[in-house]
């Protein structure tokens, strides 16, 4: 894991909302996979993301939370760029990844989008093959030279997400087919097999029942190992059982960025504590 | 407290009864609508089917044809020209007459005659030409009756008709009978009305000519208003920025849609015909109105069908860098096509169907030749319908009912395609 510089040791609560500079924490890491500067978001003429800055590090969890509407998913979308499909979306700001801008003019959001996955809310398998839906993101960039070789990358992701016991015999079956919980499976296998560095989550067991739950949470701690994950959640367990960090959101507002731990138990900001202790949405 | 709850549970009671009267009288409206619905398409098709049920079958005469050399080889050398030279009409002619004895050659020749077809003289002559050996032998051969006979035949007229609603007298009636008895009349399957084009004699008038124009409409507008369509659509709903502009095409597509038909027709009429010259009468210029007229429902079923599309297919295939194009055409559409076949399914349907703007374009025309290519002169099935409809002939009354139900034929063909489509696409998309 990449060492945490604090950047403030001072865990006198603050009251006001603190303005970009004042964030409570450690927003920023040594040697981060990407960085966040000063990002705002507006959806028409309503500001919705004010001056978000952080670090998202290599091998860590960060788990992003605040109440519905504070912007969490809005911040994610900017990571790759899926902002760009609402049409009156406005990002500014700078974000890279390993030093690359990705608003950049030699960055390409295909191949952003390559390198920094993203799995949803609700799984939404292509209402194609088991197969087809890992196999789509390797053939559309030419990513296997031959079948052997898509085989091999189809059979390494359901492996890696535990899918593969389970469907081996059936790859040629609609992925609608499978359980919410191996939808949601053979989603992050999709992303995976594109060979990303980052992965987005939204929220991706709000639609699972526990046990389905259990297995993405343990499948987010394996996948740390190779890669960056970050991800929204409603629930404070679910921020606390997988991540190493944790950002609390406030009203379009970064508030506070702590190792998980420490957020939870020891809170930097009076609204990141209301939050946590249940007495803010 | 009891005896609020007790007044709570009588009112839930009392307004359950009121609920419940409500919903079965609404159920009640809504079968009793299906009920007329399907009352008035019974009709419909029993009212057709009766009329037109007996133009699909014709009376034919069996007759003795003495086939003379003197009458039907008149350079006398058997040749193929000598042959289809010959006096066919003459050779029907006395069989009739020798079939009934007691008639006078001379004297009922008009009233024998109009027992036959004109057919019969090209029946016999093919017959002879395709055999030269027969001609100086006697030959049995079934041609046509006249549609007079026919009519006789089915029971539409009869001796109680009144002579100003009948062709044929009373005698007339008596040599049918005549050759009844001996056998010599059957009715089988109306071959003339699938394979013929329009005639001014009902027995021979049929609905290929319209069927064969309506075919190349149905092509002209598959190959053009499907995918411009489509097209537009797709551009419209996936890559057109959302501005006054876009706004102000959406509302004018909206407002083409409820355009009366015959105005498109007066359109094909200046542009096609007149600008571009192309040729009047043309199911080519009756398929490019009909494709401008049916592009608005097409792009706007096309339309609604790709926004059903749900976003969450879009965000998945984007997130995984598919560019829009590779989105649109590998996840949205092929998702999206069930719906968009069924829109264009019924706005080529109902085009089909058309005919005033039809007959802004010159294909009313009286077209006995079968098209050859969309270029040739043709009518259409819902033209043809309105031109027999306008005869007062009884036969083609029943013709008229006949091209009906040709045409409705075609159009359920049309969307039982659809379906099966619908269907294979719907189980290929999951
Ligand atoms: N496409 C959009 N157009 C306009 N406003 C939006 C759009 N998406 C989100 N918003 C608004 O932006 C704010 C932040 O939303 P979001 O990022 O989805 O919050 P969260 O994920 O934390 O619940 C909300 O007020 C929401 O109403
Ligand atoms: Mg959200």
């Amino acid at each position: 894991m990449a060492a945490v510089t604090p950047q403030s040791e001072d865990h006198d609560k603050a009251t006001t909302m603190p303005s970009e500079t004042e964030v409570v924490g450690t927003p920023f890491v040594d040697t981060p996979c990407m960085r966040v500067r000063d990002v705002s978001v507006r959806y028409g003429g309503t500001a919705v993301l004010h001056n978000v800055s952080l670090d998202i590090a290599h091998h860590e969890a960060l788990a992003l939370i605040g109440a519905s509407g504070s912007g969490k998913s809005t911040f994610l979308r900017c990571l790759n760029r899926m902002n760009d499909t609402i049409d009156d979306a406005r990002v500014s700001g700078e974000i890279r990844i390993d030093d690359d801008d990705i608003h950049g003019r030699d960055m390409d959001v295909v191949a952003l989008r390559a390198r920094v996955g993203m799995v949803f809310q609700k799984p939404n398998p292509f209402p194609r093959s088991i197969y087809d839906n890992v196999a789509y993101g390797p053939r559309i960039h030419g990513l296997a030279g031959n079948r052997a070789e898509l085989d091999d990358i189809v059979h390494q992701c359901l492996d890696r997400v535990g899918l593969l016991a389970e469907v081996k015999d059936r790859l040629d079956a609609s992925g609608t087919s499978l359980s919410d919980g191996q939808q949601q499976r053979l989603c992050i296998a999709r992303t995976l097999a594109v060979g990303p560095e980052v992965i987005l989550m939204d929220e991706p067991c709000s639609a699972l029942d526990p046990i389905a739950t259990a297995r993405i949470e343990d499948l987010i701690d394996a996948l740390r190992e190779r890669y960056a994950i970050v991800i929204v959640t409603h629930s404070m367990q679910q921020a606390a059982r997988v991540s190493q960090r944790t950002a609390y959101f406030h009203k379009g507002q970064l508030i506070e960025v702590d190792e998980t731990d420490r957020l939870f138990t020891n809170p930097g900001h009076r609204l990141t504590e209301d939050y946590i202790t249940g007495r803010l949405g | 407290m009891a005896w609020v709850l007790e007044d709570a549970r009588s009112a839930v009671a009392a307004s359950l009864r009121r609920r419940h009267a409500r919903e079965r009288r609404f159920r009640l409206l809504g079968l009793a609508a299906v009920l007329v619905g399907m009352l008035f398409l019974l009709l419909l098709f029993v009212t057709v089917l009766s009329q037109g049920i007996g133009a699909f079958r014709q009376t034919e005469l069996m007759l003795p044809m003495d086939v003379t050399a003197a009458q039907v080889d008149p350079l006398g050398d058997g040749s193929r020209e000598s042959l289809a030279a010959g006096n066919y009409d003459a050779v029907v002619r006395e069989a009739i007459h020798r079939s009934l004895p007691g008639t006078a050659p001379r004297a009922d020749r008009a009233a024998l005659v109009a027992l036959v077809s004109v057919e019969a003289g090209f029946r016999l002559r093919d017959r002879v030409i395709a055999a030269p050996e027969l001609v100086g032998q006697r030959v049995e051969l079934w041609v046509p009756s006249s549609d007079d006979v026919d009519l006789y035949v089915q029971g539409r007229v009869n001796r109680d008709t009144p002579l100003a609603a009948r062709e044929l007298e009373d005698r007339q009636f008596d040599w049918v009978d005549a050759l009844a008895a001996e056998g010599r009349v059957v009715r089988v399957f109306n071959t003339a009305l699938i394979k013929n084009g329009d005639s001014r004699n009902p027995e021979l008038a049929g609905v290929r000519a319209a069927f064969r124009g309506s075919l190349y409409m149905l092509a002209v507008m598959l190959v053009l208003a499907f995918p411009v369509g489509v097209a537009a659509a797709v551009y419209l709903e996936e890559f057109a920025p959302r501005n006054r502009w876009t706004d102000l095409i959406e509302v004018n597509i909206n407002n083409l849609a409820a355009v009366p038909s015959i105005v498109y027709g007066l359109l094909g009429l200046v542009v096609f015909i007149n600008w571009l010259a192309l040729p009047r009468s043309a199911p080519l210029v009756g398929g490019l109105v009909l494709a401008l007229l049916t592009l608005p429902v097409i792009i706007i079923s096309a339309r609604a069908a790709i926004k059903a599309v749900p976003a969450t297919l879009r965000d998945a295939a984007l997130a995984l860098g598919a560019s829009r194009v590779q989105t649109v055409f590998g996840h949205v559409l092929p998702q999206a096509l069930p719906g968009i076949i069924t829109g264009t399914v019924i706005g080529i349907a109902r085009a089909l169907g058309e005919t005033a703007p039809l007959l802004m374009i010159g294909m009313v025309a009286f077209i006995a030749d079968i098209p050859r290519s969309p270029l040739d002169p043709s009518t259409a099935l819902p033209v043809q319908v309105y031109q027999w409809a306008e005869s007062p002939d009884p036969s083609f009354v029943a013709r008229t009912a006949a091209a009906i139900m040709v045409l409705l034929a075609f159009l359920f063909a049309m969307n039982l395609l659809a379906l099966m489509l619908r269907r294979k696409f719907e189980g290929h998309a999951g």
